[in-house]
C-alpha cells in the first residue's frame, strides 16, 4: 500500500519499504502529463457521505438488488419447472416468443444483473470515494542497470562462443536464411504453367463442363427434362445437365454440379440485344452460367424487366439481354453462354459446350 | 422532478432516449407494415366484365392506358389474366400511390368483389393466368421438405433461405414472404410481378408449387424462440444486432460505473 497514498497522508509518503532498491527511492516520482494531481483536487463529498438519510436509502438499495436478485433465482426455478416449453406468449416489440425461454432468460440474466448493480451502488455511494494518487517512479535505467545488461550480454557471447565458433555462426546464420523457403514455394499453387506437370490448371478445369454437344437440359431440383413452351416469357429455370446425377456419385463430390449450374431466361427474341454468338438463343430462351464470374456464387437474382441478373455476393450485375456483360460490380468478365436448341424430340439441348471458361475469376484471367 | 431536471444531462439520459427513440420508431413501423390479406372470389359474367370495366377506367386507365394498351407510365396488361389482378390489387401493390422504382405492399383500396370484377374484365382482354381454384391451392398433402429443396433453388435468392426477403437493384427489393398467404405466392409464381421472374406450370408443376407454398406456410409458423427473429437474415444481422445494439448498452452500464457519486 506504499504507493497508495491517499489526500491526508499524500504530503508524507511512506517509502519504509525494506525491500526497495536504495538507488530506486533516490529516482524522483513521476509528475509528468498522465500524473494525477497530488494535492489540488477540491473533494466534493457525496450526499451519502454528508447526510445520514441518504445513506440509509442508499443501503435499502443496495440490499434491495440483492433480494431482486434471489428473487428471480426463485422465480427462474419456478418457471423451469412449471412453464410448459412449448408454451408462447407474445411481447411487445419481440412478438411470439417461447415463453420458457424467455423467462429463463429474463429471471437469469435480472438474477446476475442486479448482484453486479447492488455491488457497484454499494461501491459508488457508501464504499470511501477520497482521491488517490498513484506514485510512479520514471521508467528509463539507471546507468549502473545499462552497464550491467552491457556485461551480461558480452558474458553471453563469451560463454555461447557464438564469436568463437566461426563454422556454428555461419551454418545457423544460413539455416535461418533458408527457413521460410517452404512458406514460399507453397505459394507455386497460384501460379500455373499452361501445360503443367501439376495436374491442370484453373484454366483447364473451368473450362471443362458436363456439357457436351447434344446433353439435354433439366430442371434443377425436379430433373425433368424441358420443352420450349414450358418457359413463358419472363421466366426463370433453374437447370443441369441430364447426366449430372450419374457425374456427382461417381465422383463422390459436387464439382461437377458446381460448373455445370446454368439458368435459363426467356424474353420476347427482339428484346436481345446481343449474345455471345449467333443464334445462340432458342425462340428468346437464353442459357447462362449461375456461377459469377466474380468469385462463384451462383446467382439467381433476375428481375425479368430489366433483364438485369444480380449477384447478391458484391453486387455485380450482369446483362443477359446484352450478352451477359456486366453493367455493375467488381465481376470483370461477362456471364459464359450457353448454345441451346431442341433435339428432335423438341426438348431443349445444349447445341455445344460452353466457349470460355466458367465460375470465378483466376490469375490467368482478371 | 428536481432531480430529473438535474440529471437530465446525464450520459445515461441521453443514451436511454435514444434506446427509447429507437424502439419507437421500429415498433410503429412493424405495427405499420403488417397488413391483413383476404380470399377470393372469382366471378366472369358480363355484368361483372362491365362493372370491372368502369372501375378500371377509373382506377387504373391513367397509366395502363384506356384500352389496357400500356403508356410509358405502365405496362399493357392484355394477357396478364386474372391472377395478375387479383395479387397485385388485393395486395394493394396497385394501384400505386406514387411512381417508384417497386410498388409496396399497402392495405387494399378495393374489395374482394371489386377485385374479383376487374380481374373478369382483364382476363377477357386476353387469355393469361387465371385465379389459383381452392383445389390447386390445397397444400395440406404437399411435401414439405421438397418445396425447401424447390424454394432455395428458385426462390432464395432473392427471397432469403428462410423467406425474410432481400435487395434488389435500383431501389427494388423482394418482399419478405413472412404474411403472404398461400394464394399470394401461388399468383405471384404464376404471373411474375414486378420484376420477379414468371415460374410456369411447365417448370414449377402444380404439385411443386404446392410444396413451396407448404414450405413458406412452415417458415411463417416457425417459431423464433429467441423472440427476435432480425428479419431472419442469420448470422450477419446478428452479429450486427450484437455489436450495435449490445455492445452500445454494455458501453452506457460502463459509463455508468464511472460516473463519480453524487
Amino acid at each position: 500500500m506504499s504507493d497508495l497514498t491517499t489526500r491526508d497522508s499524500a504530503s508524507t509518503p511512506d517509502h519504509g519499504h525494506g525491500d526497495v532498491p536504495a538507488d530506486d527511492l533516490a529516482r524522483p516520482l513521476y509528475r509528468g502529463p498522465g500524473g494525477l494531481p497530488a494535492a489540488d483536487v477540491p473533494h466534493r463529498p457525496r450526499r451519502s457521505d454528508i447526510d445520514p438519510k441518504a445513506a440509509r436509502r442508499v443501503e435499502r438499495q443496495v440490499a434491495a438488488l440483492f433480494l431482486v436478485s434471489m428473487l428471480m433465482v426463485v422465480l427462474f426455478v419456478a418457471a423451469y419447472v412449471a412453464i410448459d416449453p412449448q408454451a408462447e406468449i407474445y411481447i411487445p416489440l419481440f412478438g411470439e416468443v417461447g415463453f420458457q425461454n424467455f423467462a429463463l432468460g429474463l429471471t437469469f440474466g435480472l438474477g446476475v444483473f442486479c448482484i453486479g448493480a447492488g455491488a457497484i451502488q454499494w461501491a459508488k455511494k457508501l464504499m470511501p470515494d477520497v482521491e488517490v494518487v498513484q506514485e510512479r517512479h520514471s521508467l528509463a535505467s539507471t546507468p549502473h542497470e545499462d552497464v550491467e545488461a552491457a556485461e551480461q550480454y558480452e558474458r553471453g557471447k563469451e560463454e555461447s562462443g557464438f564469436a568463437q565458433y566461426k563454422i556454428i555462426r555461419r551454418t545457423l546464420i544460413a539455416a535461418l536464411a533458408l527457413f521460410p523457403i517452404p512458406l514460399v514455394v507453397l505459394l507455386r499453387d497460384l501460379w500455373t504453367p499452361k501445360n503443367g506437370s501439376f495436374g491442370p490448371s484453373p484454366v483447364e478445369l473451368l473450362s471443362e463442363t458436363a456439357w457436351t454437344t447434344d446433353m439435354p437440359i433439366v430442371t434443377d431440383g425436379t430433373y425433368v427434362k424441358l420443352r420450349p413452351e414450358d418457359i413463358p416469357v419472363g421466366g426463370l429455370v433453374s437447370a443441369l445437365p441430364e447426366n449430372i446425377m450419374e457425374i456427382q456419385e461417381e465422383e463422390h463430390n459436387l464439382n461437377a454440379r458446381g460448373k455445370a449450374a446454368i439458368i435459363l431466361v426467356r424474353m420476347e427474341p427482339d428484346e436481345i440485344r446481343a449474345q455471345q454468338g449467333d443464334g445462340w438463343d432458342y425462340q428468346g430462351i437464353l442459357a447462362y452460367s449461375k456461377i459469377c464470374t466474380h468469385v462463384g456464387c451462383p446467382i439467381a437474382l433476375y428481375e425479368h424487366r430489366t433483364h438485369h441478373l444480380l449477384c447478391p455476393c458484391h453486387q455485380s450485375t450482369f446483362d443477359l439481354a446484352d450478352a451477359g456483360n456486366v453493367v455493375f460490380g467488381p465481376a470483370a468478365r461477362r456471364m459464359p453462354q450457353l448454345p441451346i436448341g431442341v433435339d428432335e424430340e423438341g426438348f431443349l439441348v445444349a447445341k455445344a459446350p460452353f466457349a470460355e471458361p466458367v465460375g470465378p475469376s483466376f490469375w490467368e484471367r482478371g | 422532478m428536481k432531480g430529473l431536471v438535474a440529471r437530465r444531462r446525464n450520459p445515461i439520459v441521453a443514451s436511454l432516449l435514444l434506446l427509447v427513440a429507437l424502439l419507437g420508431v421500429g415498433g410503429v413501423y412493424a405495427v405499420a407494415t403488417t397488413a391483413a390479406p383476404a380470399e377470393a372470389v372469382a366471378t366472369s359474367d358480363q355484368t361483372a366484365i362491365d362493372e370491372g370495366k368502369r372501375l378500371y377506367l377509373e382506377g387504373c386507365s391513367s397509366c395502363h392506358g384506356l384500352d389496357s394498351q400500356g403508356t410509358s407510365n405502365g405496362p399493357t396488361l392484355i394477357g396478364v389474366g386474372a391472377a395478375a389482378v387479383h395479387f397485385q390489387v388485393s395486395t394493394g401493390r396497385m394501384p400505386m400511390a406514387a411512381p417508384g422504382a417497386q410498388a409496396p405492399a399497402k392495405p387494399a383500396d378495393y374489395t374482394e368483389e371489386e377485385i374479383s370484377q376487374m380481374a373478369a374484365y382483364i382476363a377477357s382482354l386476353g387469355p393469361g393466368p387465371a385465379i389459383p381454384t381452392a383445389e390447386q391451392l390445397d397444400y395440406s398433402s404437399a411435401d414439405v421438405a421438397e418445396g425447401g429443396v424447390l424454394f432455395r433453388i428458385n426462390c432464395a435468392q432473392c427471397h432469403q433461405a428462410a423467406g425474410g426477403g432481400g435487395a434488389l437493384t435500383d431501389g427494388k427489393h423482394a418482399p419478405s414472404l413472412m404474411s403472404a398467404t398461400p394464394q399470394e405466392i401461388y399468383e405471384a409464381m404464376l404471373t411474375g410481378p414486378q420484376n420477379m421472374p414468371v415460374f410456369g406450370d411447365g417448370t414449377l408443376t402444380v404439385e411443386d408449387k404446392q410444396a413451396i407454398i407448404a414450405y413458406v406456410m412452415d417458415l411463417q409458423e416457425a417459431p423464433s424462440p429467441g423472440g427476435l427473429s432480425l428479419g431472419r437474415l442469420g448470422p450477419v444481422a446478428e452479429g450486427l444486432f450484437l455489436w450495435a445494439g449490445v455492445m452500445a448498452a454494455f458501453v452506457g452500464l460502463a459509463v455508468w460505473i464511472g460516473i463519480r457519486a453524487r
